[in-house]
């Protein structure tokens, strides 16, 4: 038998591969993009544009619509794959499923994460931010956001071989991403008032080595029940 | 004693022995929430600060410290058919998980009531209130996976890793008290030194406890006996105990 490929090239290959694929479908990207845009833009519209009460509310909307744009992006992580049969031929691979499955969203991340993460702090200037809250928005986000993939991963993989998966993945996960939200906005409102808030991107970071070390086998064990 | 156990595992001996345990079961729970609720609201002695509001605690602890036992036993029942393939596990798993809810429910519903004459308010945004919400999502999460799969025994593996996954959020709520200042009160009970609470309070207190404990078993043991009735309808066991039943 044919010696197989290593662990690095098959999580090299799927991550190009999951790359790839998106930059040749652009509304991959943008879409969940602008629809954090829109929803951080409807705040103002709706609460009144005094800088004052925009200020104090600015972390939490602009995690919250992090959080829904993560999950309404989540919702094609492993669809596209499952209905043309790909997902069924990774399961198959000798390659271990959790590596695939870390190769996976990490492409996500980088093709969702990481332009939410860009385009923050220009959100931010518009909803007035404190000046000294910058560090933090982009530190809570840039460790806040691969968790959010990683856990919002195994509700998709639980709902992908469902017809009506929407709703449910927004109950499954969202109850999930709490504590990340939670600290996340604790920690922008103590940057706010100049306070440390070293302790709770620790416990961002906790959380994100935690999902990073179990996710994937979460994620594994999830498709291989929705696969059957 | 891992062979006289897997004996269990048989859906047939783990109706009938559910059977047999669920009068037990519920006997003591009646007699049990009985002694523990009449001792706690009409004899126990009133609350020098609280009055006599303090005494829904004989119904919201309980709820509450058996909302979060409901939910390990799910998991670990989860967790068991997952990893051992053991079916009747998986339907103690998805017998459980309404019963959670509900009593997770009570628990927000008393703490409420509680809270609006000595806080002030109905609800705050404090770390144990939502932590104990974020259960009610998770026990509603698990319910909704478990019923939007066709094929039962998908469903049943589905819920139970979201079950597992869920067990993050225990130590949580358990300890957000001691984590987090919060206007929730520490816990009153200690089981390794002696409790902040007179001892004719702890008593009723601690029957309840237990009682709402026995009481969930009893109701998860119906339900679990039904489940099982639901899923082996098939076969030849289930059909000639419903021709015992005059069912033709």
């Amino acid at each position: 038998m044919k010696k197989g490929i290593s662990f690095r090239q098959a999580f090299y290959t799927l991550l190009k591969r999951d790359l790839q694929i998106a930059i040749r479908h652009k509304g991959d990207i943008f879409n969940p993009l602008l629809f954090f845009i829109l929803i951080v833009t409807l705040f103002p519209l709706a609460i009144g544009p005094e800088p004052k009460i925009l200020s104090r509310v600015a972390p939490g909307i602009i995690w919250v619509a992090a959080l829904l744009a993560s999950m309404l992006s989540l919702e094609r992580l492993f669809k596209a794959d499952y209905v043309d049969g790909s997902l069924e031929q990774m399961l198959l691979s000798p390659q271990p499923l959790p590596l695939m499955v870390l190769a996976k969203v990490l492409a996500h991340w980088i093709l969702t994460g990481v332009p939410l993460i860009l385009v923050a702090p220009l959100l931010a200037v518009l909803l007035h931010l404190d000046s000294n809250s910058y560090g933090a928005l982009m530190a809570t986000l840039a460790l806040g956001t691969p968790v959010l993939s990683l856990l919002g991963a195994i509700g998709v993989a639980l709902t992908v071989g469902l017809h009506k998966g929407g709703v449910l993945l927004s109950l499954l996960i969202l109850p999930l991403y709490i504590p990340v939200l939670i600290f996340a906005t604790t920690a922008i409102d103590a940057a706010g008032l100049n306070l440390p808030y070293d302790g709770h991107l620790a416990i961002i970071a906790a959380m994100l080595v935690g999902s990073l070390t179990l996710a994937p086998f979460a994620i594994g064990a999830s498709l291989r029940v929705s696969t059957n | 004693m891992w062979k006289w156990l897997h004996s269990y595992a048989d859906p047939e001996r783990a109706y009938n022995l559910s059977g047999k345990l669920l009068p037990w079961f519920a006997m003591l729970a009646i007699a049990l929430i009985g002694i523990g609720s009449v001792w706690g609201l009409a004899f126990a002695p009133s609350d020098y600060q609280q009055g006599d509001s303090y005494r829904i605690i004989f119904i919201h602890v309980p709820a509450a410290s058996m909302s979060m036992a409901a939910y390990m036993g799910m998991a670990t029942s989860a967790f068991i058919g997952l990893v051992w393939q053991i079916k009747s596990a998986d339907w103690a798993a998805a017998a459980i998980a309404p019963i959670g809810a509900v009593i997770t429910f009570i628990a927000l519903l008393t703490g409420a009531t509680w809270g609006k004459p000595m806080w002030g308010t109905w609800w705050v945004w404090d770390a144990r209130l939502t932590a104990e919400l974020v259960l009610l999502f998770l026990y509603l999460g698990v319910i909704a996976l478990y019923a939007s799969f066709e094929d039962k025994v998908l469903a049943a593996r589905a819920a139970g890793i979201l079950a597992i996954v869920g067990v993050i959020n225990i130590p949580i709520i358990k300890y957000s008290v001691e984590w987090w200042s919060s206007l929730h009160q520490p816990s009153t009970i200690r089981i390794t030194e002696k409790s902040t609470m007179p001892t004719e309070m702890l008593y009723p207190l601690l029957i309840n406890i237990l009682g709402f404990g026995l009481m969930i078993g009893a109701i998860t043991l119906i339900r679990f006996r039904s489940e099982v009735l639901a899923r082996n309808s098939m076969r030849p066991w289930v059909r000639t105990l419903a021709k015992a039943q005059g069912v033709k």
